[in-house]
Parts: structure tokens; C-alpha cells; sequence
């Protein structure tokens, strides 16, 4: 294996993992926080896409179009999820798994459907916005600008988050609600607020996330739940709930399907299976998290 | 002359196990109350009613002359009235001083009560502001839910069992700094087993008996009447 190659996939899963990190943050944080898993925030991610196709169609060929594009998508995927999280999510919270499972899943049957009658069910796809659309030449090898903007925004967006949550009035707010959710209500915060405030940050950066993964993945149905299954997986890898979790675990699912493949082609999800039945059998609460 | 508080003929369930049959009581500004009772007779239950907490099948809280029956607690604590659970409920993972501004940035009201002034009362905490507050002993804890709630400025404090489970000195410090925060004027309503404690600072007392007033009068007059004391609590 020589150098170049082994920099090369190791810069494709970076760019995997920031994908992932971006979308399963918003997972691990709604389940960290409200206890509950979403399984239609990989539904989040596919409304993204496509919001983000339409909205390049509207505004095209002027050169900014693809970064309105990207924020209108998530925006409304924002908006979406305060809709979502008023009228019924906020029926789920403290109810057993199983009813939260049936519940996100049929809101993943809905959406997916209400995506194929809205846009067909062919693929789609969006170029890279002209600023990003070249590519640099790093230790022999020819990398994308556009992932390596990924590779940026990913720990950017971490770091932001890390921040926000242990240096921030609201951040201490939103662990005070995980710890406690009655007693910080007791002492005056409205905590119905603070877990829409959550919901909805997190739908926006599943609309985020799947605006900005266009230019380098077409948009056909079925992404939704493809995407959802290695958010899981990651949030598993990672622990639960945990922030820095969710970060590394991304990490450790790019690289090892990155070179999973070079080292078992054509069985490319099969390391990362691996990895996470060990991980599960060795430490069922994953890396970062805490057992229940 | 209206009450701070008043509660009025409330019934309260959990579930189908029904627990308050009928309490009304009445807390002047000023004025330090207790609700003395054994184990389960229903002080948490009643604490909690006025809290928000749990919503009363009938009768009503009213605060200052507004009817605030089954407001969330979040509403009542911004109205004024600061919750001190019996279980000493400290956000864990949080520091000693991110309980205290997680409290002040929850109620939004400001006053004479800032971390300054809270470390004032109890030195303890300062010295522990930066640790973990899940580290704390009992009794460290119990301050800290304690100067957790005078972050938000409560007019009237409600107090749930404060000496449970607490060394005999550590209960007289906490004795000492819940009597000064009454010197101070602020009104207080004390949910309490041990006499001891409770004798020392209210002014009036409840007693209640499975759900219900049994007696009420100034705590005098159980301090000076061993038999009637017997009477109500020796059950
Ligand atoms: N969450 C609950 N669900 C069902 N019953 C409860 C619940 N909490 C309390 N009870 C019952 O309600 C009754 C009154 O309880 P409450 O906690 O108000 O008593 P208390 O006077 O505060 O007692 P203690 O001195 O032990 O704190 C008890 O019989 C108790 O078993
Ligand atoms: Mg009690």
C-alpha cells in the first residue's frame, strides 16, 4: 500500500465521517436529550436533498444559488420539525421504545412517500457550487475541494457544538433537562421550549446535512433510510447521548469503511458490521456513553 | 389582610391512589409555616399541588389573589414561588456554580440573591464552586438545592423535608442559615417529620394525618404542651 493511497482513503473516510457526524449529532442529541430515537431524521436528511434540488432549480444559474439553496433546505427542515415536534413528538417522550419505534417509523413510511409523489421517484443531482467545484493536488493524489470542505465544516460544526453546550446559558440549560427534566421546570424554565429549541436545531442540521451531501450523492428515495442505519450505527459505536461519541464514532465508521474496502472488496459494510457487533459485545454502551 | 399563599380544599391523586382529602391552608407574608406529619401523610403531595407538580383534582392555589391551579411549574416559579424538593435533586454532572446560574438563567427574576450573595450564606459552596455537585455529601447537597432556588428570587420558599437523612450537626448549621434567611423576611413554608427542626422556625404549624389537617395553631403551643405534641405525632 503505498502512501498516497493509504492519504487518499483516509481523506474519503473523513469525508464519509464528517457526513455522518453532521447527521447523527442531531440523532444523538434528541435521544440524549428527550430520550427518544428518531428514526425519521434520516427522513429529515432526505427532505434536505430534495428541498435543495428544488430550490437550485428556482434561483439557478446564478453562481451563490447552491449556498441559498442549502440554507433554505435547512430552514425549512428546521421549520418541519417544529411542527413535527409540537403536535407529535411530545406525545413520545417517557413512552417505552417500542411504541417511539412504530411512531418515527410510520413518520418514515409518510415522508418517504410524500417525497416520491413530489418528486418522482428518478434520480437527482446538484453540482458542486462553482467555488468549490475544482480539486488540489495533496501528497500525490487529487482531492475535491468540495470534501475537503466537508472535512472543515464537520469539527467546525463539533467544536460549535461542544462549545454552545458547556459554555452557554442555553447549554447548561439542555444538560440541566437531561439530568432533570421536572426540576429545572420547577426552577422556571420552560423546558417544552428548550426541547422544541432542540428538536428543531436538530432537523436542521439533518437539512443541512442532506443539502450539502448533493453535489456528491445522487437523490433517490431510499436514502432516507440508508442514511438513518449508519447514523444508528454510529450513535452505537459512539454511546448513546454522547457528544464526543457521535464525534469519534463517525470517525471510526469513515476509516473503517474507507479501508474495509481496500482490504475486503465487495464486502464493504461487512467490517463495519464487525466492528459494531464487537463494540456491542464488548461494551454495550459504546465507547463514550454510560451504562444504564 | 390576603394571604401570600392559600390553598383551598384541594384533593390531590396519584392515579386512582387518592392522597390529600380536602386541605386548605393559608401562609401571610412574613410568616414561616409548617406542615408536621409522619412518614406519608401527604406534606410532599401538598408541596407538590402548590408547585404544579401534580394537579389537583378540585380545589384551588391561589398566590397573591390569583387563582394559579395547574399553572406548569415553570409559571408558578416565575410568579414567585421557589421549590426546594425533598430529595435534594442537584443537576449532577454539573458543577456547584453551573447549578446556581442554571438556576438564575431558569427563573429570570432578579433580586437581592446573586451567586455572591448565595455564597455568602452558605461559605461551603464557594469553596466547592467548581466541584461536580454528584460529589457533594448530604448535606453540601442540601445547600446547594437551597441556594439553587434563592437564585431565582422566590418570595416564598417552599422547603421539603430539609433535615432528612442529615448528621445532627450538620442540621444545626442548616437550621442556623434557614433562620437567617427568615430574619431576612422571607416566607417560608416547611414540610417536616422531625419537631425539632421544625419547632425552632415556624411560627405556625399544620399537622396532617392521612391527607388531611388535623390541627393547626402557633407552634408555641406545641413547644409548650409535651402531651398535645404526643397527642398529634406519637401515633
Ligand atoms: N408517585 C406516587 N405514586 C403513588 N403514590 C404515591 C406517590 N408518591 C406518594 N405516594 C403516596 O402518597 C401518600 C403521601 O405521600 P407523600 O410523599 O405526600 O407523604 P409525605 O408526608 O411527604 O411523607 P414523607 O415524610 O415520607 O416524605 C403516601 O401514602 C405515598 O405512598
Ligand atoms: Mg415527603
Amino acid at each position: 500500500m503505498s502512501g498516497s493511497l493509504v492519504f487518499s482513503q483516509f481523506m474519503g473516510g473523513l469525508t464519509t465521517a464528517m457526513f455522518l457526524f453532521l447527521i447523527a449529532s442531531g440523532l444523538s442529541l434528541v435521544f440524549g436529550v428527550m430520550r427518544v430515537i428518531n428514526f425519521a431524521h434520516g427522513s429529515f436528511y432526505m427532505l434536505g436533498a430534495y428541498l435543495a434540488w428544488q430550490a437550485v432549480q428556482w434561483v439557478q444559474p446564478s453562481g451563490g444559488g447552491f449556498w441559498l439553496a442549502a440554507i433554505f433546505a435547512a430552514v425549512a427542515v428546521g421549520l418541519l420539525g417544529a411542527v413535527v415536534e409540537r403536535f407529535l413528538f411530545r406525545y413520545l417522550y417517557g413512552r417505552d421504545e417500542l411504541y417511539q419505534l412504530l411512531f418515527t417509523y410510520a413518520l418514515v413510511l409518510i415522508l418517504g412517500d410524500a417525497a416520491k409523489f413530489l418528486w418522482g421517484v428518478g434520480q437527482l443531482s446538484v453540482s458542486a457550487p462553482p467555488l468549490l467545484s475544482g480539486s488540489v493536488q495533496i501528497l500525490g493524489t487529487t482531492q475535491p475541494l468540495y470534501s475537503l470542505f466537508i472535512v472543515v465544516i464537520g469539527p467546525a460544526i463539533a467544536f460549535f457544538g461542544w462549545y454552545a453546550l458547556n459554555h452557554t446559558g442555553v447549554g447548561r440549560m439542555v444538560r440541566a433537562a437531561q439530568m432533570d427534566r421536572e426540576m429545572l421546570d420547577a426552577l422556571g424554565a420552560n423546558v417544552g421550549t428548550i426541547y422544541t429549541g432542540m428538536f428543531v436545531f436538530s432537523a436542521f442540521l439533518a437539512g443541512l446535512s442532506g443539502a450539502l451531501v448533493t453535489p456528491i450523492e445522487s437523490i433517490v428515495p431510499g436514502m432516507d433510510v440508508l442514511i438513518i442505519v449508519q447514523a444508528f450505527i454510529v450513535v452505537v459505536i459512539g454511546g448513546m447521548g454522547s457528544f464526543w461519541g457521535t464525534f469519534w464514532g463517525s470517525v471510526i465508521y469513515g476509516e473503517v469503511l474507507s479501508f474495509g474496502i481496500l482490504i475486503f472488496p465487495g464486502f464493504s459494510l461487512f467490517s463495519v458490521f464487525v466492528l459494531m457487533a464487537v463494540i456491542l459485545i464488548v461494551r454495550p454502551w459504546g465507547l463514550f456513553g454510560k451504562p444504564l | 389582610m390576603t394571604p401570600l399563599l392559600g390553598v383551598e380544599e384541594i384533593y390531590s391523586a396519584y392515579g386512582l391512589s387518592r392522597v390529600l382529602f380536602g386541605i386548605s391552608l393559608e401562609v401571610f407574608a412574613g410568616e414561616c409555616v409548617c406542615l408536621l406529619g409522619r412518614n406519608g401523610v401527604g406534606k410532599t403531595t401538598t408541596i407538590r399541588s402548590v408547585m404544579g407538580l401534580l394537579r389537583p383534582s378540585s380545589g384551588r392555589v391561589v398566590w397573591k389573589g390569583t387563582n394559579i391551579t395547574g399553572w406548569a411549574p415553570h409559571r408558578v416559579a416565575r410568579a414567585g414561588i421557589g421549590f426546594v424538593p425533598e430529595d435534594r435533586r442537584v443537576f449532577a454532572e454539573l458543577s456547584v456554580l453551573e447549578n446556581l446560574t442554571v438556576a438564575a438563567h431558569a427563573a429570570r427574576r432578579s433580586g437581592r440573591w446573586t451567586t455572591d450573595a448565595v455564597f455568602e450564606l452558605f461559605p461551603k459552596l464557594h469553596e466547592l464552586r467548581n466541584r461536580q455537585s454528584g460529589f457533594l455529601s448530604g448535606g453540601e447537597q442540601q445547600m446547594l438545592t437551597i441556594a439553587r432556588t434563592l437564585m431565582g428570587n422566590p418570595e416564598l420558599l417552599l422547603l421539603d423535608e430539609p433535615s432528612e437523612g442529615l448528621a445532627p450537626l450538620v442540621v444545626d448549621s442548616l437550621l442556623e442559615q434557614v433562620g437567617e434567611l427568615k430574619r431576612q423576611g422571607l416566607t417560608i413554608l416547611l414540610a417536616e417529620q422531625g419537631v425539632e427542626f421544625s419547632l425552632a422556625l415556624a411560627d405556625r404549624v399544620y399537622v396532617l394525618e392521612r391527607g388531611a389537617i388535623r390541627h393547626t395553631g402557633p407552634s408555641a403551643e406545641l413547644r409548650d404542651d409535651p402531651a398535645l405534641r404526643d397527642r398529634l405525632l406519637a401515633l
